[in-house]
């Protein structure tokens, strides 16, 4: 495997943080196309540079840390969010040569490690801000994100029982024949809730809960340093498309078009199928994410590796 | 789950639904005539000031933003000065209602924004216009039995002269 | 000291990057260790003890077993740290908790065990000292420790799997019992 050069390491992330603030303008023109008005349509072309106003104004305001905060911790949660998000990134083949990481042979679990250390993130910021509707929003973002990584994780079991492989070049190039959408249907829904609830994305964002937890987990932030928890929020929302785009749609692979465009065209489907979600579907109670999750994914995603692996056994040659 | 996927699919068919947002400084919306924005002092149909310097509006003003004072020329009141503090305004139109010579009045003018809060002092002659505003032919002196230069008593519309105590005759 | 030194036995063959590489993770592993036991506030010893985990993985990948370091990032540092946490933020420990943790901390109460893991420390130390190389690290891929759960090893997964059955009846009985009971 040929070391990616130096140039990229460096722009990768860069890359990726200019798309994530790129995509909080795509978001609110795209809900404002779904909501029947305009969205941000003044600063730069269509309105493109409103990311960057944005930008600018969290940069200058006030860094606030609250007194009552525990220092260390209130600095180091959104760091940590921003750190696990990005690193993730590091795996995802973009094209069959493109990926920072190279083919490492343990892709898929380090992209799940990640995500699990990215829990981190939101419940020591609700730890560390030392109020009521921070810690709650800790709380029920702990709970959350520790379920669904179990319903996340059992639900990539199918594919990679497929594949016989966690690298994700593997996984793609397996997809060549057959998208892994189809064998693995079950497995991509559960896969796709949970990367939903992962992120803690609308209709799943329970831990920020702006109408009834003031904004749960990040009330107490301001400045860059919630800069940083809302630019890993939409870091996390690409990851997750990236990786439902490489898991089951076959990543690259597509007729005509140059590999990088397929991947970038999915992906960015994807991202407006979330931003569909908020714009539609209204937030569950508590019990009820909980109750989806283990009552109804975990059988599921139970179901889906029980039948891939018969298929698998009884398709094996002897 | 067949309802939120039919929640989606309409939700997603709103993409090409008209966008109900009128996008404002190039293109204005439709205001109605009795829409509450900057108030004015209208003249009667004379040209002559309406308002009377009665303190009516001040009076019935919840955020007290109304100021004047009480001048006399001839029997004719008007007021010395009036002052409107916009920036306390809260456009409710109890001064207008309140008002018993249709002097005050709302338009439906509603860009007043400053930069300097200073500025929305409004004083009687940014109030004042030339017209007569909502109520064309009304005038106060014309109807009210008030006794001004040009116009003793009995001499208004509608009114009978005055009864002279002092006489016996019918 | 001395499993510091077999690790950098095993990884010196790769060069100086790694030789240092696997110093560094393994000492950062001891520091954060002992951080965990010195901590007073319970959250900031549960992130010492995520970076111990963190740094214990980057030891095992470089030994040659990034299934097993992945592992140990997602069970331990991704999963049960975060229930340890769970659990802090809920119980919402004040002063006089720390004050009664500290009564219970008597010589006491720790000299027994401190002796007995001196001599657990010591024989490590005795028994380490004259291990033999261990010769080139061999890549540990995900399908071998596959085959070793369900080849020699099946009968430690079905224990394993038998004592978290256990667990999950005792959990939902104990769940079951208190919603009858309100």
């Amino acid at each position: 495997m040929r070391q990616p050069p130096f140039l990229a390491i460096i722009l990768t992330p860069l890359l990726i943080l200019g798309l994530a603030t790129l995509l909080t303008w795509v978001e609110r023109r795209l809900l404002g196309l779904w909501q029947d008005r305009y969205g941000p349509n003044r600063v730069g072309p269509g309105g493109m540079l409103q990311a960057v106003a944005d930008g600018i104004k969290m940069l200058f305001k006030q860094d606030w840390i609250p007194p009552f905060a525990d220092k260390g911790v209130f600095v180091l949660a959104p760091a940590i969010g921003m750190m696990t998000v990005l690193l993730s990134f590091a795996v995802i083949p973009a094209t069959s040569l493109r990926s920072i990481a190279g083919n490492l042979n343990v892709g898929l679990l380090f992209i799940l490690a990640m995500m699990g250390l990215g829990v981190y993130a939101v419940v020591l910021a609700g730890w560390a801000s030392n109020s009521k509707y921070a810690l709650l929003g800790g709380m029920r973002a702990a709970a959350q994100m520790i379920s669904y990584e179990v319903f996340m994780g059992l639900s990539l079991m199918g594919v990679v029982m497929i594949t016989g492989s966690f690298s994700l070049y593997d996984i793609v190039a397996a997809q060549s024949g057959l998208w892994f959408i189809v064998p693995q249907c079950l497995g991509f829904i559960v896969f796709l809730l949970a990367g939903i609830a992962e992120t803690h994305r609308l209709p799943f964002d329970l831990p920020e809960g702006e109408n009834e937890l003031g904004a749960g987990f990040h009330t107490e932030y301001s400045g860059m340093k919630f800069g940083m928890f809302f630019l890993a929020e939409y870091a996390g929302i690409v990851l997750v498309s990236a990786l439902v785009t490489t898991l089951y749609l076959g990543g690259w692979l597509g007729p005509f078009l140059p590999a990088a465009v397929w991947f970038v065209l999915k992906t960015g489907t994807l991202v407006a199928f979330f931003i569909l979600l908020r714009a539609a579907l209204p937030r569950p109670r508590y019990d009820q994410l909980m109750t989806l999750g283990w009552k109804v994914l975990l059988p599921l995603s139970l179901l889906n590796i029980a039948a891939t692996g018969t298929i698998l056994m009884l398709r094996a040659p002897e | 789950m067949l309802d939120t996927m039919r929640t989606l699919f309409l939700t997603f068919l709103h993409a090409f639904r008209h966008r109900v947002t009128i996008q404002y400084p190039e293109e204005k919306p439709y205001l109605p005539p009795r829409y509450r924005g900057r108030i004015i002092l209208s003249r009667d149909p004379d040209g002559e000031e309406r308002c009377v310097s009665c303190n009516l509006c001040a009076v019935a003003c919840p955020v007290d933003c109304i100021s004047l004072q009480k001048a006399e020329v001839e029997g004719r009141w008007y007021p010395e000065y009036f002052r409107i503090n916009f920036s306390r305004c809260i456009f409710c139109g109890f001064c207008e209602e309140a008002c018993p010579t249709y002097a005050i009045q709302l338009t439906p003018d509603f860009e007043m924004g400053e930069y300097v809060r200073q500025t929305l002092v409004y004083e009687k002659e940014d109030l004042l216009i030339s017209g007569t505003g909502k109520y064309p032919d009304y005038s106060f002196y014309r109807v009210a039995g008030v006794r001004i230069a040009g116009k003793d008593w009995g001499e208004s519309e509608h009114e009978r002269p005055p009864v002279d105590l002092r006489t016996l005759l019918p | 000291m001395s499993d510091l030194l077999s690790i950098s036995a095993l990884c010196c063959h790769d060069g100086a990057a790694m030789h240092i590489l696997a110093i560094l993770s393994a000492s950062i592993t001891v520091v954060g260790a002992i951080m965990v036991i010195t901590r007073s506030i319970a959250v900031h010893a549960v992130l010492y003890l995520v970076v111990t985990l963190l740094s214990l993985a980057s030891v095992l990948s470089l030994l040659g077993a990034p299934f097993a370091a992945a592992l140990d990032v997602i069970i331990y540092a991704g999963a049960i740290m975060v229930l340890f946490v769970f659990v802090i933020m809920m119980l919402n420990l004040g002063q006089p908790d720390s004050d009664r943790e500290k009564e219970w901390l008597r010589p006491r109460a720790w000299f027994g065990p401190a002796v007995l893991a001196a001599v657990l420390c010591g024989e490590l130390f005795f028994g380490l000292r004259d291990m033999p190389d261990a010769g080139p690290i061999s890549m540990i891929t995900p399908r071998d420790v596959g085959l070793m759960l369900f080849g020699p090893y099946v009968m430690m997964v079905e224990l394993v799997s038998f004592l978290l059955l256990a667990g999950l009846v005792t959990a939902f009985h104990i769940g079951r019992y208190r919603m009858e009971d309100r």
